[in-house]
Formats: structure tokens, C-alpha cells, sequence
């Protein structure tokens, strides 16, 4: 054999070598959210789903938390996804909806307006959560490039391996598990979560000197606005009714103001938990901070009256296809329901 | 752009393609393009600075040289016409002309050098003394930002043009060529300081792409991030809980203090130089040493050759030789002889020019006290280690085997890096108040049990931390060990192509894997960007 023939044959074997073992470290390393802190798997899971949803939630933890898509369906017919992640930033939610109406458009968008109050991001972690789900694509970008902290570099999105390069110090059984597959952990975006822990002593919000909105969070909302007008969905701003982080008067003020100046639906769950029967003493399973499973079911039956009687939604349940992809899903919710109440020892509800 | 971020790894990579695609004749020039584009990336208002001092010393060069071959030409043309007197007042008329040339444009450079770095050292210790008679000393600051690698580029340049002046190197005729030498980015951030003799060849001639001569660069710039990413920057962790709080740390501490600066120091600067070296061989390029596994120095005075290589002899020839030769430096010889007789006058001069290039020394690392004092700990260390030597030698002369055997080998290379871990605390406080107290509180410690209670966890670094640095630490002294007898590089270079790979590639996922770098850790730049 001819020497530069050899010397191709060796680049080429070593770039393999390389490019192969990389792949494989970087998907040992790469966080697998299947078990503890499983936000992080909710935004990538959507990529999974048949997108013909009626409603899209985007949000953080106030909607993936207290809203279930399978009593949106199970009792209205109303197929609907929750695309949210832990603290998800409104410039997040723009470009996690931009994503997503590259797939479908829905009727209904839903958007918790409780991330307004965070112009720029706080934690990287939680842009992790919320980024790294997303497939490439130029939302991915822009919200990378909105999200960025100082100390975050492109690089680190598009190479996930040099963020978690020494994550092999805490590598568990689970790692092995999922490292080259992945294994539902939502419910259509909801976060279940069935203890109780009643709300007490609840802190009030400390004064503030500007109440005013970030013209950043402000631009992103509307740009939100702006892209649900041009594809003829109805978009509905929504506080979902957490006790805390403490919702001031004057920001309710505000996103009043902006709803009725721009013709957008805005529903203030905290002034409706009485009509809901929101019970903080048994609704909650962080004192208040997000509902359970029962104050989660609680909001969804309100809610699909809503959207079945204002938004016109109708009812899908007769749709075979539909209604077979979605047994499936309501076998899953009451598996895991099943097992929360064992895991809490709260077989009592579960009977 | 720090060499341990990805901007400086495109930049990099980027270069070295274009360096072998582009036409041999214009390599040089790309260089010096991309090594401004470095510059301008660093600062663009550093900019002034390096090039008043690329343009003063390239004129000032071209001027004394144009003198000395008028002067030679003018001799050899009225050869007869001149007598011996008539010749050496011409001479000395012209030579003259030079020094103003040469003095004016020292003055300004180190000028430069003084007011950016200097001033606000000047101003804080006017206005304490003013203070300590009782005034208000309210100078006010000019608080400049320091040019990058300006120390480096103005001793590099210094050294041109006093070779220039000498004789001993040609001025350089094209502008641009003299500002790559000024501004070669590798050895911009931490040098090494390089003579223009040995450097404008290697750095202006065409470079033919050879794998071997890449290769043998890029496992050098691997082994450099490896010091600096796994070693240095890991242990840095552990020395900047330390240093943040003297008060709390001391004792045995001060020990573990001195072992892992000095560690952290090594890993750091050779980590930089390897990096610098690698890359400008991996493009041809051949760039001095300027490390001996200095850690293996039997004495300080051995240490302080193979430590900062280019600094030190940078030192030695320009400023210790011309100040031990200086007329002033003639007549003190000749009062001290006469005022001390022959045996110890002959040796005061000495004295007065070692002081003075360790003050310098110590001034050039930092414009602060603790380096002025570290710069005058190692004068009198080695000032009275000269004392001592016809005592050691009558020593080795009564004992002549001890001094070749190993162990007593080992006790003078332990005895030096003890002392170089003393020394060292200076540089790694920045204070001499904490220095004094953390190095003296090792003698009335208390606390031993800190290294087995635990407290070692407490640092910022984990058992896992602890035992990547143990095997850092060993396969950097391996490394050092075999080197004594031939390059490392060499010897993995006969090996198969298989062998080779996983070591290089072994190389790189250890980097990858257990440096110290990204979120979670500190971005630390290189210690001797800072001179």
C-alpha cells in the first residue's frame, strides 16, 4: 500500500476513534433528568408528540405545575401541551412558541405572565433546563443568545460535553441507564406531584422601589402577541394562583392595562380560587408555592369550561386516533398517580 | 483573549491553517497581522503603547546604526588625513550622538513603562510619607490600565536596541518586521523575553508545513493546558481560600500555602511558556527555553538559571554587566578597596550591582512592596550563600564523597525548594505584612491535626481533587525526570502509531475531562500576565 494512502487510512481511523468516543462520553455525561430533578426532560419530550394540540401552555413551573392536560381532555375533549421548564424566562417562552409553531398551531396559547418580573436570566441551571431540550433550530440560537449569562458561552449549547465535562464525579446507575434512550417523565408537559404540604404563614411581598415592567420582558410579551396574531391564535395571559413568589397589585395593574390596550384575555387565578375551591390547606404540596395533583385537577376542570365555552374549543373525544394515543397517556397519569399515593402513603385517596 | 478560552483556541487554529495555505513569503506578515489583531482584541486603547514603542526603538536603532557606519566609513575615507587623536575625538563625538540616541529613547520607553505601571506605586508612598511627617499626602492617582505584556515588550525591545547599540545585532531595516518581533503574541502575554539575534531568523524566514515539526508543537501546547488547566488551576482553588483570609489560615496552613503556590506557580508559567513555545513551533518557529526543571536546583543561584531563563539573563545582560562595568560602579571598587581593603572591597561592588538587578527584579514583577522585598530576600540569600562558599568548599573538600551522593543530592534540591516556597509567599500574598505574619505563625503552629481532621476538604477541593492533583503532580515530575536524559517527545515519537495516538488523545480527554474550567470554576488568567 502506497505510504499517503496509509496516512489517510490512520487520519481517518483516528478521527473516528475520536468523534466516536466523544459521542459516547458526551451522552454518559449529559444529564438525564429521569429521576430527582426531572424538569430538566420536560421540553425535549414534546419532540415525541403528534402536534396537533388545540392548547399550548408555555411557562415556567406555574403552569407545568398546576394545569393537567389529561383532565383537559379525559373531561373536555381538549388536547394540550405544556411547554415549561423551571423558571422559564418570557424571552424563553417566545422562542420555545416560535419553536413550536414551526410544528402546529394551535388554537389557544397560554401564557403565565408570573416571568415578566425577570428580564434576564438568574440561574444557568435553569436556562440549561430550559435550552437544552430544544432541537436546533434559529429559535434555539436566539434563545441561547437571549439567555446567556456573563460566565455562559455559546460553545458550551452547541458542545454540551465541555458544560459537563466533570460530571463524571457524579455519575449514577441512571446515566448508564439512559444514556442512549430516555423515558417520559411528564404528562403532555404536566409535572405531577400528588403530597400534600398545607400553605402557612405565607410572606408577604416586600415593597419594591418600580413595579414597572422590564421594557425587555415587555418586548418579548409582545413579540409573543405579535406572533400569535400573525398565525390567527388566540393567546390568554394567565397568573396562575401560587401564593408565592408574591404577585403585587401593581403588576396585576399592569398586565391588566396591557391585556385590555391589546384585546388579550387575562385571568388572575388568585382572585378565583374561591369559585375553583382552591383549598391551601390540601391543594398544595409546597405550602403554597404550586398545587398538587387535586388543586392542578382543580384548575383544569375550570379552565376546560373556559376554553370550551369562551375560546369555542370543541370537543375531540370522538376523534379514534386521538382518543387512542390519549388512553395511553391517561393509563400512564393514573400508573403514576397510583404510585405517588403509595410512595406518600396516602392509599386512602388512591382507594 | 486568555490562551485558555475558546476565542484564543479558534484564533489559533484558525492561524495555523492560514500560516501553511498562505504564500511562504507572506507567513511573516500574517503573523504580524494576527498578532495585532490579538492586541487590538485585548484592548484596542493598549494599542498606543506598542507602537510608539515598536516606532521610537525601530528609528532610534536605524539612527545609531546609520552613525556607527558613517563613522566607519568617514574613518576609513580620511584614514591618512587624521591622526590618533583627531580618530578618537571623532569617535567620541559620535558615539556620544549615539548614547543621546540611546538614552532618550530608554528614557521614553521605560518612561512609558514607569507612568502606567509605576505611577500610582510612586503616589500611594509619596502620599504615606507625607502622611508619616505629619502632612496630608492627597496626590491623586492616575489609575492607567497596564498594556498588555507591556514589561515583556519593552525589556524585548530594550534588549534590541542596547544590541543595536553594541554592535553585536544588525538594525532591522523593515518596520513591520520589527513590529512582529515587538508584538509576537504567543510570547506576548508572559514571554519569554526573546533576543532579537536568535529570534528575527526563525521568525521572518518561510516555514514548509511538516507534520512532525506540527505535531511535535501541538503536543507541547497539549502539555501546557494540561499543567495549566488540570494542575494549576485546580489547585488555585485551594490557594485563593487560603490567601483570602490570612487571619484564619495560618500555622500548618502556611505550609500547605507555600507547597501549593509554588505547585500552582510551576504549573502555571511553564503551562503558559509550553502553550507559547508549542504554537510557535508548530508554525516553525523556534523560541529559547525558558525553563530547566528549575525544582531540581541544588542552590538558589542554580534555581535562578533555570527559572525564567530569558528574564534572568535579560537581567544579567543588560543591566548587570553594564552597571558593574559603569564608571560609577570603578571608583566605588576603588573607595571600597581602599576603605575596606583589597579581599572585601573587591566584592562590595558586587554587592551594590546584584542589589540593584534584584531591586529591578523584584520592581518588574509588580509595582508593590512585596516584591521589592521578595527581589531584596533573594539578594541577601544568595549574597550570603557566595559568603559561605569557601566554607562549603573546604566542606566537600574534607567530605568528598558526600557531595556526590544521592541523598545528600536530594537535601540541597529539598533545601532550595523549601526556600523557593518561602520566597515565594511574597508573590503569593502581595503583602509583606501577611507574608511576615503567615510565614512566622508556621513556627508557633498549633494546628497540625489540620492534615488529618478534615480540614483539608475545606479548601474548595475534593478527595477526587486531591488525587487528580497527586497524579498531575507525578506525571509532571516523571516527565521532568525523563527529560534529563533525552526530549519526552522523542521518545514517544518511535513509538507506534497507535501508542502515539493514545497518548496524545489520552492527553486531551484528560484535559477535557478534569480541567478546571467552564461553570463551577474560577477563570484564572496566567499568573505572569499580570508583569
Amino acid at each position: 500500500m502506497k505510504t499517503s494512502a496509509k496516512k489517510w487510512i490512520k487520519f481517518c481511523v483516528s478521527a473516528v476513534i475520536v468523534v466516536f468516543t466523544l459521542w459516547l462520553l458526551q451522552c454518559l455525561l449529559l444529564p438525564k433528568y429521569v429521576t430527582g430533578t426531572v424538569e430538566g426532560a420536560f421540553i425535549a419530550e414534546y419532540y415525541d408528540e403528534v402536534k396537533d394540540h388545540d392548547v399550548i401552555f408555555v411557562g415556567d413551573c406555574e403552569v407545568y405545575e398546576n394545569f393537567s392536560p389529561i383532565v383537559l381532555w379525559r373531561d373536555y375533549g381538549i388536547n394540550s401541551y405544556i411547554r415549561g421548564s423551571a423558571e422559564q424566562y418570557v424571552f424563553q417562552s417566545y422562542y420555545i412558541l416560535e419553536d413550536t409553531l414551526r410544528y402546529e398551531t394551535p388554537k389557544v396559547v397560554i401564557f403565565n405572565i408570573q416571568s415578566l418580573c425577570f428580564p434576564e436570566s438568574r440561574n444557568e441551571a435553569y436556562n440549561r433546563m430550559s435550552i437544552e431540550g430544544m432541537e436546533w433550530s434559529f429559535s434555539k440560537v436566539n434563545s441561547i443568545l437571549a439567555s446567556m449569562r456573563e460566565e455562559e458561552r455559546f460553545l458550551d449549547y452547541v458542545f454540551p460535553i465541555l458544560r459537563y465535562h466533570s460530571r463524571w464525579e457524579q455519575l449514577n446507575g441512571d446515566d448508564l441507564e439512559y444514556m442512549f434512550k430516555t423515558k417520559k417523565v411528564s404528562h403532555n408537559g404536566y409535572y405531577m406531584r400528588v403530597d400534600v404540604r398545607p400553605a402557612e404563614n405565607v410572606p408577604t411581598g416586600k415593597p419594591l422601589a418600580d413595579y414597572t415592567f422590564d421594557s425587555r420582558s415587555i418586548k418579548y410579551l409582545d413579540m409573543m402577541r405579535d406572533l400569535c396574531a400573525e398565525k390567527g391564535i388566540e393567546l390568554i395571559l394567565i397568573k396562575a394562583p401560587s401564593l408565592y413568589p408574591y404577585w403585587y397589585d401593581e403588576w396585576d395593574a399592569q398586565i391588566k392595562e396591557y391585556s385590555a390596550k391589546n384585546g388579550l384575555t387575562y385571568i388572575n387565578f388568585l382572585e378565583l380560587t374561591e369559585e375553583i375551591g382552591i383549598d391551601y390547606s390540601t391543594d398544595t404540596y409546597d405550602a403554597g408555592l404550586h398545587m398538587n395533583l387535586a388543586g392542578a385537577e382543580k384548575l383544569s376542570l375550570w379552565l376546560g369550561e373556559y376554553l370550551t365555552a369562551e375560546a369555542g374549543l370543541a370537543d375531540r373525544r370522538s376523534e379514534t386516533e386521538l382518543a387512542l394515543r390519549w388512553e395511553e397517556k391517561i393509563e400512564f397519569y393514573e400508573a403514576e398517580k397510583q404510585y405517588q399515593y403509595e410512595f406518600y402513603g396516602m392509599n386512602e385517596k388512591a382507594d | 483573549m486568555l490562551f485558555t478560552s475558546y476565542g484564543f483556541l479558534f484564533f489559533a487554529a484558525a492561524l495555523l491553517l492560514l500560516y501553511y495555505t498562505v504564500p511562504k513569503k507572506l507567513q511573516w506578515g500574517l503573523l504580524l497581522i494576527a498578532s495585532y489583531t490579538f492586541y487590538f482584541i485585548a484592548g484596542p486603547e493598549f494599542f498606543p503603547y506598542i507602537i510608539a514603542t515598536t516606532v521610537t526603538v525601530f528609528l532610534s536603532a536605524l539612527l545609531i546604526e546609520r552613525n556607527a557606519v558613517k563613522q566607519s566609513e568617514y574613518i576609513k575615507e580620511h584614514k591618512e588625513e587624521l591622526t590618533k587623536e583627531q580618530k578618537k575625538e571623532y569617535k567620541d563625538k559620535q558615539k556620544r550622538k549615539r548614547l543621546t540616541v540611546f538614552v532618550l529613547c530608554l528614557l521614553v520607553n521605560l518612561g512609558i513603562l514607569a507612568v502606567v505601571k509605576y505611577a500610582d506605586f510612586f503616589v500611594s508612598n509619596l502620599n504615606g510619607v507625607v502622611d508619616a511627617f505629619g502632612g496630608t499626602g492627597n496626590l491623586t492617582f492616575i489609575s492607567l490600565a497596564v498594556p498588555l505584556g507591556i514589561s515583556f515588550y519593552t525589556f524585548q525591545s530594550i534588549g534590541y536596541l542596547t544590541d543595536v547599540y553594541r554592535g553585536t545585532v544588525k538594525a532591522e531595516r523593515n518596520i513591520f518586521k520589527f513590529a512582529l518581533f515587538v508584538s509576537f503574541f504567543p510570547q506576548l502575554i508572559q514571554g519569554p523575553i526573546g533576543r532579537y539575534g536568535a529570534l528575527s531568523e526563525t521568525l521572518y524566514s518561510p516555514h514548509r508545513f511538516d507534520t512532525k515539526t506540527v505535531g511535535y508543537g501541538l503536543e507541547r501546547v497539549l502539555w501546557g493546558y494540561f499543567k495549566k488547566m488540570v494542575i494549576a488551576d485546580r489547585i488555585l482553588v485551594a490557594v485563593s481560600t487560603m490567601i483570602k483570609a490570612p487571619a484564619e489560615y495560618n500555622g500548618a496552613y502556611s505550609l500547605l500555602i507555600m507547597l501549593f503556590y509554588t505547585i500552582q506557580l510551576y504549573a502555571d508559567f511553564t503551562g503558559g511558556i509550553d502553550i507559547t513555545i508549542g504554537l510557535a513551533e508548530a508554525m516553525g518557529i523556534k523560541m529559547s527555553e525558558n525553563f530547566i526543571r528549575p525544582y531540581f536546583s541544588k542552590s538558589l543561584k542554580e534555581y535562578w538559571r533555570r527559572w525564567h531563563i530569558s528574564m534572568c539573563s535579560w537581567f544579567r545582560e543588560y543591566l548587570f554587566y553594564p552597571v558593574s562595568v559603569s564608571k560609577p560602579m570603578q571608583k566605588i571598587t576603588k573607595f571600597s578597596k581602599k576603605l575596606l581593603g583589597e579581599k572585601v572591597g573587591k566584592r562590595f561592588p558586587l554587592y551594590i550591582s546584584t542589589a540593584i538587578v534584584w531591586f529591578a527584579t523584584g520592581i518588574w514583577h509588580g509595582a508593590s512592596w512585596n516584591f521589592i522585598v521578595w527581589g531584596m530576600c533573594n539578594w541577601i540569600i544568595l549574597m550570603v550563600s557566595e559568603e559561605f562558599e569557601p566554607l562549603y568548599k573546604k566542606f566537600h573538600e574534607k567530605f568528598p564523597r558526600m557531595g556526590k551522593t544521592f541523598a545528600y543530592k536530594l537535601f540541597c534540591v529539598g533545601r532550595t525548594f523549601a526556600l523557593v516556597c518561602a520566597l515565594n509567599l511574597f508573590d503569593c500574598y502581595r503583602s509583606v505584612a501577611d507574608t511576615g505574619r503567615v510565614f512566622f505563625s508556621l513556627f508557633c503552629a498549633k494546628n497540625w491535626n489540620i492534615f488529618v481532621n478534615g480540614a483539608l476538604l475545606e479548601l474548595g477541593l475534593t478527595v477526587t481533587d486531591y488525587v487528580i492533583l497527586a497524579c498531575g503532580i507525578v506525571l509532571m515530575i516523571t516527565v521532568s525526570l525523563l527529560q534529563r536524559k533525552e526530549s519526552v517527545r522523542d521518545m514517544i515519537s518511535r513509538r507506534p502509531y497507535p501508542v502515539r495516538f493514545a497518548v496524545w488523545y489520552g492527553l486531551f480527554l484528560i484535559i477535557l475531562l478534569m480541567g478546571a474550567y467552564g461553570i463551577g470554576y474560577d477563570a484564572s488568567q496566567f499568573i505572569y500576565n499580570q508583569f
